[in-house]
């Protein structure tokens, strides 16, 4: 089965084992995963690939990315999959957090699998080295903001430690979500994916409050780049910093310092948007593949695997019941922050995601850019990125 | 006279700075590539050189694939064109024919329009012939080069006209003529533009970016770039320097072995 | 009489030669004909394919291609990305242009009378040729990311690609850096052409270093120089490899050019009516520029040998 997969780096390996252990448990089953690097360029690819007529049998791909592929009418209902009892408990048994992105009305579409909330890691050496008390990382907008500022250190002009890093390339529109969905839920789109509020006032809110932690030098300025961040943090660069759980067992073997997790401060509630990648399957293909597919996404979302994938990588298990299981509480026990994002899921917001997801995408992206880096204020920014995307969704109402 | 040898002193310490300057990257590169994973982001770290990065990177991506990809596709193209070129630069510099200007004129077109602006329409076709993710699919559209048409034709221009009459009076054919007469003649004109042509298509990205879904067909390129993107948690700058130094070295390597030779038969190839 | 027969003589002479000359034209158009096929289908038709498909919307939310006439045009001229990047492209031929090519011929010819060093000197210059562009945007990259990148060490509060004013600065750094050594080569090829004795005779009329650059080298590089500018031109607007790895286009879309705009419209957001249209433009751009610079200069660089 062609395969396409947005992980890359270490997860590749795991990926390619666990293809290669169902093989060995199915014969008749080749799964061969193609890796075609980050969750945009699959896109690109499997979107091209459709077009072409080259279409795969299954990928993962980012869970957002659900209405462009609908609009191209190019994923199977995996509801109609679901006929024996076993079936139906097993598609109910994942978090309904991670089901929001999956899903288009009552039809289930996407199967989680990767799947992330972003939270806070905070360095305790940094926080008790600032007279802060380690165990009590910030809760509120306000604290965070006077933490990060008591925890940046300036030296001859020149900062050797900054407070807190939120990346704001790449993923920028998802951390803005972050500050929208904690003013009481607000999100950055309908639920339909036809309908964008870039321009709505919590929106300029909470750009306001995340460039200000620029504007009081406890961030650096300009664009703070997605890819170094955590690179930053385990070096001690920087006190704390906002980042898919998705990179948890990373920092956790890299890091030689003390470090805690914390679910995201809350200004009038908590909360974080969901990310990551779910599997689909595709139209187009013979039923007999459809099946295969289906059978092969059964068994990898097994609780065993789940809470193992979990492990290796730092994602959520995207199933309850995969806490369950003995292998995960073990390793609970040893390491609780493995937990947090789990525990942030009661708070979980669907992420941002529309029809033809990557342009309306780019021009939130753009406007956060532009304001970050001093080329545009709040307001007319988001104006902007509002038109756009206005424009281009208009064809889809 | 002591004048200007202190100020010729001065343009070549000059000339030297500079050249240093320019050499920063490439030190860069090597010294990240082999210094330990743990310290390569300490600029005074001093460590045993290592290949562990190399073997890192092999590991987790299948580069002597992509090598395999990238020499296939070099040499497919550079044969067709060697072919192509001496043909059509023949033609442009010894016949005088119908339409001749306006072939020209058409061949220039390429030089000006270079084939990546045509990624879109290109694709369109490719994928419409089923050839989107093959190699031969990312080599056709570089098998006509006006730029190495041009090339032998001011090369066969400076060759004596009288050497193609005298093999003509033996008796040879136009086949004969080329591959007897102008081919042996032409060498010159071949590795300079060889050299163009190879390093062209080791650069080669975004064509292939768009027409390679996978590790199949993938050229060194994009593997690079793949490897290098691939960090969601974050990039390794000391694997991303070993991938790159991996990726470089074989054209490097060349060009500084044989620099003079290059460097000399691109004096006397038709270039001015 | 005798003019007649002398008429008819010079007239077969004439059919015999036109005979002739379609003889070689056949001769000549068959051994172009695989040239010509290749150059056909995938420059040609392609450009035309473009123009064809820049007068449809065909995007993700159109089941079929609807036809628009000019729409396409008309909201590429409102665009602000389109012309951020058009602005950028402008930028960056002002600057990497003449910069490129004086550097190279400076380098060229100051190396060129070095007595010991010179091929040290010239793959000192010239090794970034061979160094391809993704590769180069890694290297660059750990150069200049901030606190860790080599400039980094110097001053680890520089972000020269995360402020939307220096990036594109940093960008045209390293396509100078990459470019220069390449039109080094062909300066270095077009020095070797001119005479020497015009350099001695200058020297015995006791010119200086200066004039005989203005007066002898510059002039006589002409022929090399419509080449170089041709290459210089054409990698102003195609050498976008490293935005891929570098800045996406970014910040906004301060490092966005028209080329990689083509590739986000047309393979990201599957709006091939637009990404058409940004073809023809980017085509037809090139097309001027480069004919006024052919038919302006001395065109026996390429007619004549």
């Amino acid at each position: 089965m062609y395969f396409p997969v947005s992980v890359g780096g270490g997860p590749d390996a795991l990926i390619d084992a666990l293809c290669k252990q169902y093989h060995e448990e199915n014969p008749n089953v080749i799964v061969n995963p193609v890796y075609a690097g980050s969750y945009a360029d699959t896109r690109t690819k499997v979107q091209a690939a459709i077009k072409a007529g080259n279409i795969p049998d299954m990928a993962i791909l980012f869970s957002i990315d659900l209405y462009s592929l609908l609009a191209m009418d190019a994923v199977i209902d995996i509801n109609s999959m679901c006929v024996t009892p076993e079936d139906q408990e097993w598609l109910n048994g994942f978090y309904d957090g991670f089901m929001m992105n999956s899903r288009a009305g009552d039809i289930t579409y996407g199967i989680p699998w990767q799947r992330s909330t972003i939270v806070l890691y905070y360095n305790k050496e940094a926080m008790a080295a600032a007279g802060l008390d380690p165990e009590s990382p910030p809760t509120t907008w306000d604290e965070m903001k006077e933490m990060a500022k008591k925890m940046t250190i300036v030296e001859n002009g020149q900062t050797t430690q900054y407070g807190i890093e939120i990346p704001s390339d790449g993923y920028a529109y998802w951390m803005l979500q972050t500050f929208c969905v904690q003013q009481n839920g607000f999100n950055l789109m309908n639920e339909t994916g036809t309908e964008t509020y870039y321009n709505d006032p919590r929106t300029a809110e909470g750009m306001r409050y995340w460039k200000s932690l620029a504007e009081d030098g406890s961030m650096p300025e300009g664009i703070v780049a997605w890819a170094t961040t955590p690179s930053d943090f385990i070096e001690g660069k920087t006190a704390m910093m906002y980042h898919t759980t998705g990179n948890l067992t990373s920092v956790k073997n890299n890091a030689k310092f003390d470090f805690g997790v914390a679910m995201l401060p809350a200004k009038d509630s908590p909360g974080s948007p969901t990310g990551g990648g779910n599997f689909y399957i595709f139209k187009g293909i013979s039923e007999e593949r459809q099946k295969a597919a289906f059978e092969f996404i059964k068994w990898m979302t097994d609780d065993e695997r789940v809470a193992q994938w979990s492990i290796d990588t730092g994602y959520v298990a995207t199933r309850p019941t995969a806490y369950e299981t003995e292998r995960m509480k073990a390793y609970a026990e040893e390491f609780p922050y493995c937990l947090v994002a789990r525990d942030q899921l009661e708070y979980g917001y669907a992420e941002l995601s529309t029809y033809n997801q990557a342009e309306v995408q780019k021009a939130i992206d753009d406007a956060i850019s532009y304001v970050m880096t001093n080329q545009q204020e709040i307001e007319p920014a988001l104006e902007t990125a509002q038109q756009t995307a206005e424009g281009i969704l208009q064809a889809y109402r | 006279m002591r004048k200007k040898s202190v100020a010729n002193y001065i343009v070549n310490v000059l000339l030297f700075a500079l050249m240093f300057i320019c050499m920063i990257p490439v030190i860069w590169m090597i010294r990240t590539a082999f210094i330990r994973q743990d310290v390569a982001l300490d600029l005074f770290a001093v460590s045993v050189p290592t290949l562990d990065n190399f073997k890192r990177v092999l590991d987790a991506a299948p580069f002597f694939k992509y090598y395999g990809n990238t020499l296939f596709i070099t040499v497919g193209v550079l044969l067709v064109q060697f072919v192509l070129i001496t043909m059509a630069g023949y033609v442009f510099a010894r016949i005088d024919f119908y339409g001749s200007n306006f072939l020209f004129v058409l061949f220039l077109s390429q030089m000006m329009i270079a084939p990546e602006v045509l990624i879109l329409p290109n694709y369109t076709l490719m994928s419409r012939l089923g050839l989107t993710d093959t190699r031969i699919g990312i080599m056709l559209p570089f098998f006509t080069s006006a730029m190495g048409t041009l090339i032998v034709r001011q090369t066969i221009k400076t060759i004596p006209y009288e050497l193609e009459e005298a093999a003509r009076v033996d008796g040879a054919n136009l086949l004969q003529i080329l591959v007897m007469v102008y081919v042996p003649l032409l060498r010159s004109a071949y590795l300079t533009f060889g050299m163009i042509s190879v390093s062209y298509q080791w650069n080669n990205f975004l064509w292939p970016l768009v027409m390679t879904d996978s590790v199949a067909n993938r050229p060194l390129s994009l593997g690079l770039a793949m490897f290098a993107m691939s960090y969601e948690t974050g990039a390794q700058w000391s694997d991303v320097s070993a991938a790159t130094l991996l990726v470089c070295a074989p054209l490097l390597i060349a060009f500084v072995l044989f620099q003079r030779q290059f460097v000399e038969s691109f004096m006397h190839s038709g270039i001015k | 009489m005798k003019n007649q027969t002398v008429d008819t003589s010079m007239q077969s002479t004439v059919a015999r030669a036109v005979r002739m000359k379609w003889k070689r034209s056949i001769k000549a158009w068959l051994l172009l004909a695989p040239a010509l096929f290749f150059l056909f289908v995938f420059t040609l038709y392609p450009v035309a394919q473009s123009l064809y498909s820049s007068l449809f919307r065909d995007n993700l939310s159109t089941i079929k291609p609807v036809f628009i006439g000019l729409d396409n045009y008309k909201a590429l001229l409102k665009d602000p990305v389109f012309r951020e990047c058009f602005r950028n492209n402008l930028l960056i031929a002002v600057v990497t242009i003449p910069l490129c090519m004086g550097l190279a011929v400076i380098l060229a010819t100051v190396s060129n009378r070095l007595t010991r060093g010179v091929s040290l000197v010239r793959l000192g210059f010239i090794y970034p040729t061979f160094i391809p562009l993704v590769a180069a945007a890694n290297i660059w990259m750990f150069i200049y990311t901030p606190i860790y990148g080599l400039l980094g060490y110097i001053n680890p509060s520089w972000r020269f690609l995360a402020d939307g004013k220096t990036a594109i600065w940093a960008l045209i750094v390293m396509l100078i850096w990459k470019n220069t050594g390449y039109i080094m080569l062909f300066y270095i090829a077009g020095l070797h052409g001119i005479d020497k004795e015009l350099y001695e005779a200058a020297r015995i009329d006791g010119a200086t270093e200066v004039q005989m650059f203005t007066k002898i080298t510059w002039p006589m590089l002409q022929a090399t120089n419509i080449y170089v500018l041709i290459i210089v031109l054409t990698n102003a607007y195609k050498m976008v490899d490293h935005l891929y790895i570098m800045t996406k286009g970014g910040p906004g879309n301060a490092t966005n050019m028209l080329l990689f705009y083509i590739y986000q419209t047309g393979f990201d957001y599957w709006d091939t009516g637009k990404a058409s249209a940004i073809t023809v433009i980017l085509v037809l751009m090139m097309l001027i520029i480069t004919s006024v610079n052919f038919f302006t200069s001395d065109r026996k660089a390429f007619y004549n040998d």
